[in-house]
């Protein structure tokens, strides 16, 4: 095992009961928020596996709702977040599902803003905490929320690509991981590109302004 | 800095530097993340709050667990202690209530330190604490107390597991248990070698111990198996204090416990498929929840 910090193992400080089925669906919810980056209006919780069958005994749906209201893992107010949701102004609600070949601890999030966008989010509580979104508005990726995080939605074309490093390395940010996916050839594709640092707005507008760029989302990296 | 993966390791530095295994843990600390001793001990300070507070709430407000299936045992035994009922004294007795009263907190979604998990977050202060309050001892020394916990989780982190999925609860409360071993015994100022010998102990005693949540939920048994390890480790620090020695080194009962952890079937490893899970009255249980949810 690698270089645990003593607060790992003392530590974190959390809310319970269960690091995978409370704090992780925390972490998840706060994943979700930061991708729809926008006030929230309406949600559907689609849980799966364990999550469907223990949810209510470890406090899953409170987690999740705490977590897309922006609580952090170790808010005492995650108990009462329906109720803070209510105030927020958004609604929820949950179902069951069975999403086939997937990790127990998983859930679907359909999540409509109030510009009635809807944003789909496929994503699993892996253990100790640690998360990964598997699936964005159909397209298989994988987001854990360790980095600063740049999705953007293209034209799937030459030379898109080589553009945004081109950016990337004139402003010297380093790319800790990159992935680019497409649904089909010459349609609408989605690179993840992970990065150590924060970008700012200039250079994000950069990126914005190059021909075939559909939509730019960042991410900021989870606590 | 020196980095230690196993517990001689961690002995040795101790010794060699002539300093305490709560300071080879935190200039590991310092020189592995990158932070000042003063951080590092504020954060620990901030994890020691937590612990007193959630201590305080657990056997103060009325508790049920979000299942309802447990809550309540933490006041009993307080209520027993305080009423002169308690058959093996005062101290053992708030152990055991200040135990139970950070497991429970923990199963109705209060705010506790996972150490190492939350499925054990009670061990470590409900024993700790109670011994510290009851000799006045510092909270310097306590913190020191803490960070030598923590270096015997490290040792076993390194070594094997410390998730009930990975090696059932062995890992989790034997861990725990272990970990506050080595804590009094240091609070009480044993030496290196003797925490050594406490965590030893007290993770012997617990080999074997399987992960059997009843309905998936960490509570039954979990909660007073939190109390059980903490019993554990005032027997195993009890011993050590007094010079006792563990006859296998801790290295090499840890290695144990990841042999026996990896020889456990799956059906005992935190998935609710064998143990205690299975019997009538948790199938019974079992089914009640399932039949409130979705």
């Amino acid at each position: 095992m690698d270089n645990l910090s003593v607060f790992d193992i003392v530590g974190p400080v959390m809310i319970g009961p269960s690091s995978s089925h409370t704090a992780g669906a925390v972490r998840i919810g706060n994943l979700a928020r930061e991708i729809v980056g926008n006030k929230l209006k309406k949600i559907k919780v689609y849980l799966h596996g364990s999550f469907k069958e223990t949810y209510k005994g470890h406090g899953t749906d409170k987690a999740l709702i705490g977590g897309l209201l922006g609580l952090a893992t170790d808010d005492s107010a995650i108990k009462n977040s329906f109720a803070l949701a209510e105030e927020e102004g958004f609604s929820f609600e949950f179902s069951a599902a069975d999403l086939d070949e997937v990790h127990p601890n998983t859930v679907k999030l359909e999540i409509i803003d109030q510009d009635d966008v809807t944003t789909t989010i496929v994503a699993s509580s892996t253990g100790g905490g640690s998360i990964i979104v598997s699936e964005l508005n159909g397209t298989q990726v994988k987001l854990r929320g360790e980095y600063y995080t740049l999705i953007t939605f293209h034209e799937d074309r030459p030379g898109l690509i080589a553009k945004i490093s081109e950016i990337l390395q004139i402003y010297n940010l380093n790319i800790a991981e990159m992935e680019v996916l497409r649904q089909e050839k010459g349609s609408l594709a989605t690179a993840i590109i992970n990065l150590d640092e924060k970008i700012n707005d200039n250079i994000l507008r950069l990126l914005k302004d190059i021909p075939g760029i559909k939509n730019l989302k960042l991410l900021k990296p989870l606590i | 800095m020196e980095n230690f993966d196993t517990a001689a390791e961690l002995i040795d530095i101790a010794e060699e530097n002539n300093i305490s295994i709560a300071q080879v843990v935190i200039n590991r600390e310092i020189s592995l993340k990158e932070k000042t001793e003063a951080e590092v001990r504020k954060k620990m300070r901030y994890n020691l709050k937590v612990m007193r507070e959630s201590i305080r709430e657990g056997l103060e407000s009325e508790i049920r667990s979000m299942s309802g299936m447990t809550g309540g045992a933490a006041k009993k035994v307080e209520s027993a202690g305080k009423n002169g009922r308690s058959i093996a004294g005062d101290l053992f007795s708030k152990v055991i209530a200040r135990t139970l009263a950070v497991s429970e907190l923990n199963a109705s979604m209060g705010k506790i330190v996972a150490c190492p998990t939350a499925g054990s977050c009670g061990i470590l202060p409900g024993t700790l604490l109670t011994l510290a309050d009851a000799n006045d001892f510092s909270d310097k020394e306590i913190i020191d107390a803490l960070f030598a916990a923590a270096g015997i989780g490290i040792v076993i982190s390194k070594q094997a597991f410390l998730s009930g999925a990975a090696g059932g609860c062995q890992a989790e409360c034997g861990s725990a248990s272990s970990m506050t071993a080595a804590a009094v015994t240091h609070l009480f100022g044993g030496s290196a070698r003797m925490a050594a010998d406490a965590a030893a102990i007290a993770l012997k005693n617990l080999l074997g111990l399987v992960c059997d949540p009843v309905a998936g939920l960490v509570e039954v048994p979990c909660i007073k198996r939190n109390a059980a390890g903490s019993s554990n480790a005032l027997t195993a620090a009890e011993m050590a204090l007094a010079g006792v020695e563990s006859v296998i080194p801790l290295d090499e009962v840890i290695t144990a416990m990841k042999k026996i952890g990896k020889a456990l079937p799956d059906s005992l490893k935190e998935t609710s498929q064998g143990g205690l899970a299975v019997t009538p009255t948790a199938c019974e249980i079992t089914k009640k929840i399932l039949s409130n949810s979705l």
